[in-house]
């Protein structure tokens, strides 16, 4: 195949892609300020006409709506919290240190991102009832950081693989101990990354139905409400299209400030 | 300042021998340069002084403390770190005065102290930037500034020239060297660089596979090494080597090269016999274009012009040496000459272990 044709062939490939992923989400937001009215005509333009705050205040007046927001970003923070506190030294750990089963470990963490979590939902709820953890933002919390934790130390190692080690020793020569060498020199460094790392779990948390749905009856986050609200209630377009929208624009916007760091996941970075 | 003392110093990683049985003893402010290839421990050495590894065997003293056990923090050293290791979130200024602010100096100290540092190694218009805004060779003058305004017992220097350019390295070298004489900490300077450690060691030690081989003034590693190592390793272009044959003549001792009978009198053991290595560096072979008494014959195979002198690449009898010569000299590839070799300069070594025989 020629020069031309192949990059031909390429860009055809890459936007046929690109429109797989991005298309719904386009069609989605532009239906959310689509009027009411104006989503059950037919044939309904691509455009609204006019645009309209309607579907989305019709949303955020649901019943349920912000008090499970504010569940979601609750769940969130402590899924952050608890993330970075168990993750980020597993991370530096394993960028420090040469241990007996180091590669057993990074193996294993990923091995559970392999493992059905729908096997797990039933004994989980039991276990959550019993623990009296069912139906509390903590139970949902620990949930999401056991499937966040894969990722928090995999970037953090990342993060932690960029500050030199010889940048921790300088600052033990010069008077440090070990923990302030960390404390005073790699963890500023370090600090962007972490903060993607959070942001990443935030996404994930935020983004959560499965465990959320099932470990939650009245306190739910808002994926789980959603969820619930289109699946047992049979909720009305417009509030399918705008709960969409709001839930996408978080993760988009996140993904699209840490995409650096995603691309250095694996220790290689993309420019 | 203070003197040091390695004690049978030994560290492993894993079944790899990295420092094997080192003990040094270095003098209040003398400037010692650790000499050695890459792999041959001298870093590790320095990283035991600092107390950055744990050594596995022996005893390390500072100023006459056992600090073998003591963390890096209290063993009151500096080093310099081959990537210089300054701290990229931190200013010029924030980096020298590091150390200091751990030590909780006043503010109107550390400002003093950062400041003469800065002075003396000409950094003092760079305090305000970020080591992003430095050049190499300026984040290089910040790691020796943040070491040298700790005025510590010890100055500890890891290759620290060895990412600067060519030019920029020679500068340095000049300056590393008034800094020692105005400064007199007790330094301990790693290189693989022999030209390095000859300008800049008071005394070196050469280091092979863990070892040390040879600790010695510059000019005494240089004239005379202990093995066949040393002098293949040090010099440039390094010493050359030769098979021999050491004999009694009459009541005399020569050793035979290449049919050339070279007086060894007083220069090795008067029972010494039997095949030999030569050594002679290249500045110590006279050239003859015509045949002279006692010259050993030689085909020229190449001649390099250096600047200030030449470098003559000749064969004999299937030996490649190499020969400086004066920038007048000529002689085309292929053609003879005869060689003399300065029998005051030759140093001759057992054939089968490499050690220089001792003199007689």
């Amino acid at each position: 195949m020629s020069r031309p044709a192949r990059q031909a062939l390429l860009a055809v490939t890459v936007a046929l892609l690109a429109a797989w992923v991005l298309l719904p989400l386009v069609l989605i937001a532009l239906a959310s300020f689509t009027p009411r009215s104006q989503l059950y005509a037919w044939p309904r333009p691509l455009l609204p006409q006019p645009w309209s705050a309607e579907t989305m205040r019709f949303f955020f007046q649901a019943q349920g709506v912000l008090p499970s927001t504010l569940n979601s970003l609750l769940v969130a923070a402590l899924t952050i919290a608890l993330s970075v506190a168990i993750g980020a030294p597993a991370g530096y750990a394993l960028s420090r240190f040469r241990f007996p089963g180091r590669e057993a470990f990074r193996l294993g963490i990923l091995a559970t991102k392999m493992f059905p979590a729908t096997i797990l939902a039933v004994p989980l709820a039991v276990a959550f009832i019993r623990w009296g953890l069912y139906d509390t933002l903590w139970g949902v919390a620990f949930v999401h950081t056991a499937l966040a934790l894969p990722f928090t130390i995999i970037i953090t190692m990342s993060v932690f693989l960029g500050v030199p080690l010889e940048l921790e020793e300088a600052a033990m020569t010069l008077g440090c101990s070990r923990l302030q060498a960390f404390r005073r020199v790699a963890l500023p460094i370090a600090l962007p990354g972490l903060a993607a790392a959070a942001i990443f779990t935030f996404v994930l948390s935020w983004n959560e139905v499965f465990a959320a749905t099932i470990l939650t009856l009245r306190n739910r986050t808002l994926p789980a409400l959603v969820m619930n609200a289109v699946g047992a209630a049979g909720a009305p377009l417009d509030y399918r299209f705008a709960a969409g929208f709001f839930m996408i624009v978080p993760a988009l916007i996140i993904i699209l400030l840490i995409r650096r760091y995603l691309l250095t996941l694996w220790g290689v970075t993309v420019r | 300042m203070a003197t040091i003392k390695l004690q049978r110093v030994r560290k492993q990683f894993g079944r790899v021998v990295a420092v094997d049985d080192v003990s040094l003893e270095i003098g209040d402010g003398e400037f010692m340069v650790l000499l050695g290839p890459s792999g041959c421990g001298k870093t590790t050495v320095l990283r035991c002084l600092a107390g950055l590894e744990r050594v596995d065997a022996g005893r390390v003293y500072i100023g006459g403390r056992d600090v073998t056990d003591w963390p890096p923090a209290r063993r009151e050293i500096a080093m310099v770190f081959q990537s210089y290791a300054v701290f990229p979130h931190m200013t010029v200024f924030d980096n020298i005065a590091f150390g200091l602010r751990m030590r909780r100096l006043p503010a109107a100290q550390v400002r003093q102290r950062v400041e003469e540092g800065a002075a003396l190694l000409q950094i003092d218009h760079l305090l305000g930037r970020y080591p992003a805004q430095l050049s190499g060779g300026q984040r290089q003058r910040v790691a020796v500034a943040r070491a040298i305004v700790m005025r510590p017992q010890v100055l500890l220097m890891d290759e620290p020239l060895s990412n600067l350019d060519a030019l920029l390295r020679l500068q340095m070298r000049a300056e590393l060297k008034r800094l020692h004489g105005e400064v007199r900490s007790t330094t301990v300077y790693v290189t693989h660089d022999q030209v390095e450690a000859l300008s800049l060691g008071e005394r070196i030690a050469v280091m092979k596979d863990g070892r040390i081989v040879q600790c010695d003034t510059p000019a005494r590693v240089y004239d005379t090494p202990v093995n066949q190592f040393v002098g293949g390793f040090i010099g440039n272009p390094p010493m050359n080597f030769l098979e021999a044959v050491l004999r009694r003549e009459e009541s005399r001792q020569v050793v035979e090269v290449a049919g050339v009978r070279i007086p060894a009198d007083g220069r090795v053991p008067a029972d010494a016999s039997g095949a030999v290595l030569l050594g002679i560096r290249p500045e110590h072979i006279a050239v003859a274009l015509q045949p002279v008494q006692d010259g050993i014959p030689a085909r020229v195979l190449v001649l390099e012009p250096v600047g200030p002198q030449q470098l003559l690449t000749v064969e004999v009898g299937g030996a490649v040496l190499k020969v400086t010569t004066a920038v007048e000299f000529h002689a085309a590839g292929g053609s003879r000459v005869w060689l003399r070799f300065d029998p005051a300069r030759i140093r001759l070594m057992d054939a089968r272990t490499g050690q220089a025989l001792p003199s007689g």
